[in-house]
This record gives C-alpha cells, structure tokens and sequence, in this order.
C-alpha cells in the first residue's frame, strides 16, 4: 500500500510542470521509493538466508527422525512439581468434624493462617512398549506419603487396559484428580465424609472402552481395603471392591458431557473413629462390617466452538449415598461407653453438591459450590451414642487468576455449617504452580 | 445353516473393503487424508480451525473416536501436548501408541524454525522442538504428504499401489498449485506484517513476509494493552503494511491496532475450514493468498 502510494505520488510529480520545487519533491520521492526498494529487497534477502538456514539437507533427512519429538528428553521421566500454599482465615476449632458422618480422617487444608498444603512431585513415563508408570508423592514437612504409585498396560488391545499399584479409583468425577487440578481449594464435603477425601485402592484396576460412537467405559477395581472406609488390618482376602461405568459426547461444536455410576463396597474390620455419647463426651468407636457407597456424576461443559481459550463454562455435580451395617463398639472411662459395649448399627446416609465454573475472560474465573448433606438414618441400636439429626451445608464462591495453565491463584469465600452449632465464614487463598511437565488434565 | 448364519454376522461385522478409520488431530492433516485415501478413509478431525489446537480437552467423543482408530496423525512439535498424550493413553488403542506405525506426526518431516534459544516458561508457551505451525507453507505439506502417503501403504500393503497412485497425482495438482500461488504473491515479498500470535513463521517464510511484531507478548500469552501500547509505538519507528490473524484467534487485540494504526486486517483461515473457501487444502491457500493481497493492496 505504502509502495503503491509513493509511486503514485511520484508519478503526479512527475506530470506536474517542472518549476524548481517540484524538482526538489520529485528527489525527495525518488529517494524515498529507492529506500523503499532497498528496504523491500535486504527483506527478500533475510527471508531468503532465513529460508537457506532451515531447508533440510536432502529430501530424505528428516524422513528417518525419531519419532519421539513429544519425549524428547531421552529416557529421562516427565518431572513436575507442584507448589501449593494457602492463606486460611478459619475459627479456631480443635477437631473438625461433619456432624453425623463417622470422621474418616486425612483432611488436610484445614491449617489456620499461611500454610504449604503439599507440595506434589509427580514422575511418569512409559517404562517398555508394553507399560507406562506414575508416581505422585506428597511431600509434608517430615514426611512423604505415596499418593499415586502404579504401572498401566499401553497396548493390551480391544479397549482394556490395566493397571496395578495404588492409584486413585476411577469412581465419582472428582475423585481422580488431584488437589492442584480442583477447582476449588478444598474437596466437597461428601468427599471428606465418605473418603476422607479421596478414595485409592492398594490394588488392581481393569478397564474396558467400548468401541462405540458414543464413549462408554466400565471399569473393575479391588484392593486391600485398608483406606477408608475401609480397614482391613493385616489381611491377605479383597478389603474394598468398585466398579463404574462412564457414558459421554459431544453435542454439536459447543457442548460435551460426561455422566457416571459408580459402586463401592468395602468390609472394614476394627475401623476406628472418635465420636460423642448421649451426655456428649468424646468416646472412641470401632466398626466391623459392611460399607456400600453409590455415586452418580455428572458433568457438562460449554465453550464457544469448542474454543475454551477466552470463555468457557462449567457445570458439574455429584450425588452419594452411603449404608453401613454391622458391628458397632465404644469405649472410654468415665463416659456412658465404660465397659465397651457394643452392639447392631446400621446407618443410611446422602449428600450432593453442585458446582459451576466460568471464565468470562481468557485468564480469570468464577465459580459457586453448593452441597448438602444428610446425615440420614443412624441406628446405633442400643449403645448410649449420641445421633444427631442435622444436616450439614456450605456455599463456595471462588475467583482465580491464572497468568498461563502453569500458574493460579485463588481467593474463597465459604459459608460452611458443616459442624451443628457452628456457622463459620472461610477465607481461603491459594497459589497453584506447577514446575516442569506439561501436565495434561482429563476432561 | 448356523455356519451360513455366522459367515453373514461375520461379514456384516467386518466389511471387505473396510476403511482405514483416521483421527487427525488438525483440520489440515484431515483434508491430506482425504487426499492420499481418498473413499479408503474415513478421517475425522478432533479439532476445527475455530479451536485453538494448543488448548483443547481430551474430551470423552475423542476418546470413544481415537479408541478405533487405525492411525492418528498430528502436527507433533508439542503442539498437542496437552491433550493427545491424554487421549492416547485413554483410548487403550496399541495401534496409535507412540513408536507405533498408527502414531504419524507430521513435524517429525519438516525442518522446524524457530527452535528456542533458552528453553523457559519464562518464554511463554514456547515449544523446545520448534514452532509447530507447518501447514501454512504448502512446500511443508508436500514432505508430510510423501511421508504420510508412504504411511497409509505400509498400514495396508496390498493397497500401496492405490496411495503411490493418489500421492502422484495429488503432487501433480500441488506443484502446479504452488507455481501459481507463487507468481500470484510476488508482489508480497519484503511486504511487513505484524502478527497476533508467531502462527505464520512458515508462510512468511515462503512468501518473503517480514514480520516486525507480535501483539502477544510471549508466546501463547494474551495480549496485554501495555503490550499492545508498546507495539504501537514500536511501529511508528518501523512501519508494517498490515495485521495477521488467525480465524480462531479473538478479533479484539488486532482490531484494537487496527483502530489506532490505520492498517488492514488480514484474517487468515489458517487451516482447512478456516473459511467457507478453505474447504481443502487448495482452497486453504486460495483464500490465504486472496486475503493477503487483498490486505496488502
């Protein structure tokens, strides 16, 4: 456009009568248009060098690369690490419970002020042609706990694939992932009550896919049963068994969904807790029987043509139930538990949240979180235990701010009456970063 | 009977002239599917040109689709690093495994530009291998094509000649194809640009484009207004002719320099479907190069 106009410009001058100052303009231009062209052509010549500088020598060069440019880093293991802390503004409470749900224990995040929650280091890489491995460890001040430790068939063949080790159950939709890919800092109360959290298994997992249009993946899994709700003890026999099932699509450009049914059963045998009598002292409680959990998920997700760069929203939610029946024990000297008595007690408990996330602009997010818990039928039978009748709920609301996918930071506001009697206004923030690995999440 | 029963399932099951199923993980590697199998693929693309194919999801309809695939074919360069590891490993499927014949990426064929000096974050979204946008430079194409057609023969060996064939003709077309893009976009060479995102390394490589600026100010990073400020300025001092974009990028950052500079915008389809002309690979050019001289008129 610039060239077209000075030649343009030139050529009027040129037409002009010659009077002395059209002569001047007409050098001016002249020069002008030269330095144009010699711009144009030293331009032509880096292209060009550019050019020679990146052509392979020979058609056939790159023919026989390897065809590992993805795992480029030799036999070296995809690293990261993930840094994950929080500023807590919490009331000072000695032992946090969820009213009327047995305490499973392991809930971490509930320190008070800045705190490092974990710091994760995860390796992985396929181990042969024939397997893949990952390891995710926790790393808490004096301690490591092994999170995820597990090998996986790459090529089994007709959709299944295998894996063997601990690794977090393929139940539920939060379930699998880890703490730095929530999206908010904590984990839904539902979670906390019936897995402590999270639910892993010392065991095995077989999966299969279907070779369908629509996705539909069912899964097996059993394992020593010794996490909660489980409590297996020193025993060689299955302590936990799960299966799922996965159904899933798109729905045109914009839109896809995933729904899931998942069903756990564990035996616990001598499974501790800390609960209150009918006078309300602490007593201990031991449980030996049957736990069964029923989970139903669902989550949908939008982005304009499937393009989630600047907007994309959203919506997800579990369902839970729970039933344990079997035997019940208390202690503790000077309560109603004296002389350990111990009787029948079955529970039926349900729970659900509902969560949505936006990002309204490309790099920031809102998110609400409603659940609510109840804590159902509980039949101690004869044994002097208190059975609240209480049914536990929390709002979250959640913004972050995440410069690239490596780095976020998140501040939570939570109306929590997870305790009877107790209704606290949380403020959470949080940083999120992840070091090394580029690591892929699941839908 | 019962045999004659199973001999019809059997061959309800499993058609003789079943096709070679292919997921691509890009519109452009779909389209030279077509082009080398022609009816003996059926080829779907896990991503259109109106996604960013850096950031999508592995997504429950692209497993399901990868699980019966025979082949996946990707741009590779780490372009996908964020979901196809994922997709891989979900879809249980040893025939599209890296190392394996069904895994085809096409970066693994093309001399890479743009390989970082420093390898950092710091950097932005920089991939160590290279810039992996090669399929805006048709004489990159050809070198996927041939190798990409050597694939799908050596996938099913008794069709070989069938690809041979396809491939020739298809080089035929392209070659006379580029001989004419080329003398249609002559007069582009040494023509300035600035570009949203480094998207077009290759075009320009071809066409003899210079580019003077990015309105990202890292790689992958959103522009930022300070940034944009920055180049605005930056262009007072070494003027550009026009603006480059990609149809799936956000219109704002470009227009917001359109607004204050003056200069023409030139959305580029980017990749097949990108536009109602980019409906194949030839088409892809077609258009890119209209637009282009369009901009830079």
């Amino acid at each position: 456009m610039f060239k077209r106009t000075l030649l343009a410009c030139a050529l009027l001058t040129v037409a002009q009568p010659s009077s002395a100052e059209g002569d001047l303009d007409a050098i001016r231009q002249e020069i002008a248009q030269m330095k144009a062209q010699y711009e144009a052509r030293i331009a032509a010549l880096e292209a060009r060098l550019k050019e020679a500088e990146g052509r392979p020598v020979g058609s056939t060069a790159n023919t026989a690369a390897s065809h590992d440019h993805d795992h480029g880093r030799g036999f070296n293991p995809d690293v990261s690490l993930i840094l994950q802390g929080q500023y807590a503004q919490r009331k000072d409470i000695p032992e946090r419970t969820i009213t009327g749900f047995l305490p499973a224990g392991h809930v971490h995040g509930s320190e008070r002020g800045f705190s490092v929650d974990h710091t994760e280091l995860v390796l992985s890489a396929d181990i042969d042609p024939t397997f893949r491995g990952y390891a995710n460890f926790a790393l808490i001040d004096q301690s490591v706990s092994v999170e995820e430790a597990w090998f996986q068939t790459l090529g089994l063949g007709e959709g299944f694939s295998l894996k063997a080790g601990r690794f977090y159950s393929g139940l539920g939709y939060l379930n699998e992932r880890h703490p730095h890919a929530w999206d908010f800092a904590d984990a839904p109360l539902m979670y906390q009550a019936l897995f402590g959290e999270r639910f892993a298994h010392d065991g095995m997992q077989l999966k299969w896919l279907a070779p369908t249009e629509t996705f539909l993946e069912f899964g097996v899994e059993a394992g020593n049963g010794n996490a909660f709700p489980g409590a297996n003890g020193n025993s060689s026999g299955i302590g936990a068994f799960s299966t799922f099932a996965k159904i899933g699509g798109d729905l045109g450009a914009s839109h896809s969904w995933r729904a899931g049914l998942a069903y756990l059963s564990a035996n616990p045998k001598a499974r501790t807790a800390h609960w209150e009598d009918a006078n309300g002292d602490a007593v201990g409680t031991t449980f030996t029987g049957d736990s069964k959990a029923w989970i139903a998920d669902f989550v949908w997700k939008w982005a304009p043509q499937g393009n989630p760069k600047t907007r994309n929203l959203t919506l997800q939610a579990e369902y839970f139930r729970r039933e344990e029946s079997g035997r019940l024990a208390c202690d503790g000297a000077g309560t109603l538990c004296a002389g350990d008595p111990s009787d029948r007690h079955r529970s039926k408990q349900s729970g659900w949240y509902a969560q949505t996330v936006y990002q309204f602009m490309p790099r920031w997010r809102a998110g609400l979180r409603y659940e609510r818990l109840d804590s159902g039928t509980l039949d101690f039978g004869g044994l002097p235990l208190d059975a609240p009748d209480y049914n536990p709920d929390k709002t979250s609301l959640m913004l972050d701010w995440s410069p690239s996918e490596f780095s976020r930071i998140r501040l939570q506001f939570a109306r929590d009456r997870s305790m009877q009697g107790i209704d606290e206004n949380q403020v959470t923030l949080q940083y999120i970063m992840s070091l090394g690995a580029h690591g892929a999440h699941k839908f | 009977m019962r045999k004659y029963l199973l001999l019809c399932l059997a061959a309800l099951a499993w058609p003789a002239q079943a096709a070679l199923k292919v997921l691509a993980c890009e519109p452009e590697w779909a389209a030279l599917v077509t082009e080398l199998a022609g009816e003996r693929a059926e080829v779907a693309a896990a991503t259109s040109a109106w996604q960013d194919p850096h950031r999508i999801e592995a997504r429950p309809s692209l497993i399901a689709r990868a699980r019966r695939a025979d082949l996946v074919v990707c741009t590779g360069a780490g372009l996908e690093i964020g979901w196809l590891p994922v997709l891989l490993r979900e879809s249980a499927n040893p025939r599209i495994q890296p190392g394996r014949p069904g895994y085809f990426l096409a970066a693994d064929f093309v001399a890479l530009l743009d390989k970082p000096q420093r390898v950092s974050r710091a950097e932005g979204d920089v991939h160590p291998e290279g810039n992996p946008h090669i399929q805006t430079d048709p004489r990159q194409i050809a070198r996927v094509a041939e190798a990409l057609a050597q694939r799908l023969a050596r996938l099913e060996p008794d069709q070989a000649a069938w690809y041979q064939a396809r491939h020739a003709d298809f080089t035929r077309r392209w070659q006379a194809a580029q001989q004419r893009w080329e003398t249609r976009a002559a007069r582009l060479r040494g023509v300035r640009v600035v570009s949203q995102h480094n998207g077009f390394p290759y075009l320009y490589q071809w066409l003899g484009l210079v580019e003077v600026a990015t309105l990202e100010p890292k790689p992958g990073l959103e522009p930022s207004v300070a940034h944009l400020g920055a180049v605005t300025e930056a262009l007072k001092a070494r003027p550009a002719s026009l603006i480059v974009r990609a149809a799936y990028q956000p219109a704002r950052p470009s227009e917001w320099l359109a607004e204050r500079t003056g200069l023409p915008i030139a959305v580029l389809p980017f990749t097949v479907g990108g536009s109602d002309r980019a409906s194949d690979l030839f088409g892809l050019f077609d258009d890119t190069l209209d637009r282009l001289l369009a901009a830079a008129r």
